[in-house]
Formats: C-alpha cells, structure tokens, sequence
C-alpha cells in the first residue's frame, strides 16, 4: 500500500473512482451553501421573478447594505451571540475541566460516585417539562440572558469525560505527583499543569461548545420572549416564522400584518450567510481538532 | 491514642487531602444537580393535575390519568411511529453511506484533496438546524424556490412543497443524510486507517482485488465499530432531533402528520397548546422507554465485547 507503483490496474482505478465519486459527495454537501450566498447577492428583483439560482442574472449587495442599515435590531442580535458564544464558551471549558481534573486522579476518594452522578445523565433524564419547571417556576430566568446561557449548554457529562480520558492517558501521573512533592497545591497543579499540558483537548472541548452555544435557537424558543434578547439564529427564526404566517393566509385574518415586517428574500439569504460566517471563518483552522474529538469521544464517550 | 481517634484523624486527613479536589468539584456538581438532577426528581409532574394557582406541589395528583388520556388520543401511535421509523431509517442508510464515503475516503492518499474532501463533507453538521431550514427554503419556496423552477422550465406545474405531506419523510431523510453522513464518516475513516497493513499485503499475495480486500479485510475488521455505532443509534431510538423535526417543515400543520415525533408533541403540548399533563407524560414516557433501550443497547455490546460497552 505504501509505494503506488505496486498497485495493481484495478486499484488504481479504484482510486480514481474513489476521488470522482468523493468530489460529486462534496460537491452535494457545499452547494446548498452556495445557494444561500448566491440568493445573498442577487439583485431583488431578479430573485422574485425568477426564483433562487445559482446562476444570478443580476448582482447586488443591496441586501448586505440593507442589512447595514438594520444595524439597531441585526447588530443587537449579532452581538447577542457572540457575547453568548464568548461567555458560553469560556464557562463551559471551565467547568468542563474542573470537573474532569478530579475525576482522573486515582487516589481521589470520591471518583467513583461522582463519576456515576456524571454519567447517569447520559443514561436518564427528567425530560423538557420538569427542566422548564425548574428553569422558569424555581429560578426565574425567563427573558434574562440567564436563559440563553444556562439551560443544558453549559456543561455535559461527554466533554467531561472526554478531557477526563485525555487526562488520564496522555498526562502521567507522576507530574502531578513531582508537583504535589514540590509543594504545589491541587488549584495550581490544575492551573499550571494540567491546562497547559492538555491544549488539544481543549481546544476541542472549546469547538463543540462553541458551536452548541452559536448554532443554538431551543432555549431562547423556551425561555425568551422579548426579542431583544434574541440571538442570530432565533431572529432568523422568527423572520421564517413571519413569513410562513404572511403566505399561509392566516395572517389577514387575524391581525393587520403591516405591523409584521418580512425583509426581502435577499436580505433574509444575506442574515443567513453571516449567520454561518463565523463558523467558516474558523473552521478550516480548527478542522483537525473537531475530528480528532469526535474520533476519540466515539471510541470511549 | 486510642482507636477512635486515630479514626477521627484518618478521617480527618482523608478530607483535608480531599478537599482542594473536592472544591473544584463544586461548579459542576451544583450544575448537574440544577440541570439534570431536578428536573428528574420532577418527573412526578407527569402524575399530578397541574394546576399553576395551586403550584406544581400543591397541585392534585391523578395517577395515570395523564397517560391514559395520551395514549387513548391517535396522536400517541402516530408520534412513536414517526420517531421508530424516521430513526430507523437514518440508522440503516445512515450507516451504510457512511461507511460507502470512508471507504471510498480511505483510498485517497492526496492529503490536500482528503482534507478538502472531509472538509466539505462535515460542514452540513456544523450548521443549526435553523440556518437548514432556510437552506430546504431556498429549494423548496411555492415561488421562489429552486426544485419549483427547475419544475416550471420542464413545463410542469409548480408544487407547494409544504402542504405536500407523501414528499416530506424522502425530504427529512434526505436533509438528515445530507447534515449527518459526512459526519458520522469520520470515525469509520479512522477505524480504516487503523487497520493492520499486513492484512491488505497478504489479501493481495494471494491476488484479491480491490473488491475482495473490502469485502474480505476491510469490512470485516471494521465490523466491531459498525456494531457499536448501530447500538449506539438504537440506545437513542425513542428520541428526535426536534430542529429537524419541527424547523425544517416550519411547523407547517399540514404535514403533522409525517413531522410528529414525540420531541415535537412535547413542545407543542408545553409551549403552545399548554396540555402540560400530557406533554409531561410523553416527556416521562419517552425517557424511561429511551432509559431501557439503552440499558438493553449497553448490555449487547457487553455481552459481544466487554470492553466496548458504556458501563
């Protein structure tokens, strides 16, 4: 397999199948993308009459400038997620850690139960309508950011075992032990070793928190219902609910819709767009600790 | 000194080396405690009358009345057939293309290529379920969309996708593998290049083709991963991805009756019909149903390979 020459005809091409075959697969997985991003700057008029393309008959960035514009409700709700993200991201990784350190140490006493209470989340839980009681009747955080940030993202039972595994395989026990010899207590030892030592994983843990906290709508459809409070990703949300509401015919009926306001559809394309932005953005940097987390947390989650 | 308090100290000893490790502890046992232990000793909210003047306590419990009134409705069987089925098929296709794109995946040794490949492939998974909705929008608009046009220029008649309920499980399952293969890919991908290359050298001395290595050696040695993946999926049969299931149809009441899963009634019985007896009785039912599965999922993989099993 290592020398090329030595392929027989039919594995060479197998082998160039297999890259056609694959371009083809990518190809289905990235146009839909650019779909959206062509509707995005595709002049208005030609979206209406003639429908999404990817073959625009008119460019525009009338929707961008639009959106610009809108700065007041798009700003607010964009920041609103990348505060989100930032401080989600953050805290997550945090507890994450804190509570995988303890985990992997041997000769800590109670490992062994709380492990069990952390993996019996995977196992059981109590289901939306007691966690909504709980959320809103006992702590009150309806239409706080409390409620974006709190609800199921901030820590779970996959990540702390994940970086607890990376801790127990790739950090030998006997650093901490020359550590805890010098004098160091545990919160150093924590600080100034493990984190450091254990950047791969954290960096992982980091992305899929990330993502969960940008990519998330389910706990501001809960728990928020003033809009200022809202997000990217449930402004478009609400922007799809209108218009589904506008074209059903229900809307006449029921209320005047000229308090409803719809964007145009390429403006709707063009939030869309910067929604994913970020996440491509960064993505081809953090490519290869996504898959190695995935790799590992599928094995032994 | 006597005994007792040489236990005394022990013990003391004990909890002071303990503690630093205990206090890190602290943040993310009060969170689960907050965020999963509660709300599972909540679950008795599915046994009482509720009432919000009386409060969740003081309201009157009715036994199982809440689920006798859900599962007497049509809705009950329609909502686990759709979970059962839906999942179903995502654990069979799913699998199968999944392992098709890394197969096919392994045999491309052009690093920039693969990584492009990979790349793309992933990418429908790292978007929410949202900005997928907009995506199916842009395909499947009355007006405006693409499918209609393509339709419209082939002189048919434009179809107005989301009351068209027989076209919606294709369309889900499409989405579904168009977010999840690529995905789900990866770890297949990395059992492969964790195979042994002396078993492919030895495949090929004795003159099997490419075809014969996959189904000889290849698929074979990657049985063990595809066994645990598929009773991974089969643990998490009873529940949905509520996004899919209620954002990409855009909670479009024509078609309930293909989208209903037991996420969605959950939600709908909360949030917007406020039938939270019921609501919470599906919610329990679908826990415990969903506890059971992957207790039974854990002790298959258990009983073929111990060290592959969850607990």
């Amino acid at each position: 397999m290592k020398n090329a020459k030595l392929l027989t005809k039919g594995e060479i091409a197998f082998r160039r199948l297999s890259v056609v075959v694959l371009g083809f697969t990518s190809l289905i997985a990235i146009l839909p993308f650019i779909l959206i991003f062509m509707a995005s700057i595709t002049e208005e008029k030609s979206l209406t009459q003639y429908g999404y393309s990817f073959f625009p008959k008119q460019f525009s960035l009338d929707a961008y400038k639009y959106l610009v514009n809108q700065i007041s409700t798009v700003g607010r709700a964009y920041l609103t997620s990348i505060g989100l993200t930032v401080v989600g991201t953050v805290g997550n990784m945090l507890l994450t850690t804190m509570f995988a350190y303890p985990l992997s140490r041997e000769d800590f006493k109670y490992r062994g139960i709380f492990a069990f209470i952390l993996f019996f989340t995977m196992l059981f839980n109590g289901g939306i309508v007691p966690s909504y009681m709980v959320w809103t009747r006992l702590l009150h955080i309806k239409d706080t950011y409390f409620a974006l940030l709190l609800p199921n993202l901030l820590m779970g039972a996959f990540n702390v075992l994940l970086v607890r595994n990376y801790y127990k395989s790739n950090i030998p026990a006997s650093i901490v032990e020359s550590a805890q010899l010098d004098g160091a207590g545990e919160l150093t030892i924590f600080w100034k070793i493990m984190l450091p030592l254990s950047v791969p994983v954290n960096v992982t843990v980091g992305l899929f928190a990330g993502l969960a906290y940008w990519n998330d709508w389910t706990n501001a459809l809960y728990y928020i219902d003033n809009t200022k409070y809202y997000g990217i990703q449930n402004m478009l949300m609400r922007i799809m609910e209108n218009i589904t509401f506008l074209t059903s015919g229900q809307a006449s009926r029921v209320v005047d819709t000229s308090a409803i306001t719809v964007p145009s559809v390429g403006m709707r394309m063009a939030l869309a767009v910067i929604g994913i932005l970020p996440i491509l953005v960064l993505y081809p940097f953090l490519q290869k600790y996504l898959i190695k987390g995935i790799v590992v947390g599928a094995v032994k989650g | 000194m006597g005994i007792l308090e040489l236990n005394k100290k022990k013990r003391f000893t004990d909890l002071k080396k303990n503690l630093p490790l205990l206090a890190l502890t602290i943040p993310g046992m009060l969170y689960l405690l907050i965020n999963n232990y509660f709300p599972m000793f909540g679950v008795f909210i599915a046994f009482k009358d509720l009432d919000y003047s009386k409060g969740i306590f003081g309201s009157d419990w009715c036994g199982l009345k809440n689920f006798e009134f859900l599962f007497r409705t049509s809705e009950a069987g329609r909502m686990i057939r759709n979970t059962i089925l839906y999942n179903l098929v995502f654990i069979i296709l799913g699998t199968v293309l999944a392992v098709l794109v890394a197969l096919l995946m392994s045999e491309i040794t052009h690093m920039t290529i693969s990584k492009f490949y990979q790349g793309s492939m992933i990418l429908p998974n790292l978007i929410s379920m949202v900005i997928v909705s907009y995506i199916v929008y842009a395909f499947l608009s009355p007006e405006t969309g693409l499918l209609n046009a393509v339709i419209k220029s082939f002189g048919g008649e434009p179809i107005s996708w989301y009351s068209k309920k027989e076209a919606w499980p294709f369309i889900l399952v499409i989405v579904q593998m168009w977010k999840t293969v690529g995905y789900n890919s990866i770890v297949y991908i990395a059992a492969i290049t964790g195979i042994d290359p002396s078993l492919y050298e030895a495949a090929r001395i004795d003159g099997a083709g490419k075809f014969k290595q996959i189904f000889r050696v290849t698929l074979p040695q990657l049985k063990p991963m595809i066994t645990l993946m598929i009773l991974m999926s089969c643990g998490r049969i009873f529940s949905s991805d509520f996004g899919l299931f209620y954002q990409v149809p855009q909670n479009s009441g024509a078609l309930y009756s293909v989208t209903q899963t037991i996420d969605t009634y959950v939600y709908r019985g909360l949030m917007q019909l406020g039938d939270v007896g019921m609501s919470s009785a599906a919610g329990l039912f679908q826990s415990v149903v969903g506890f059971l599965f992957v207790f039974g999922a854990n002790a298959i993989v258990r009983a073929t390979n111990k060290e592959n099993a969850l607990f």
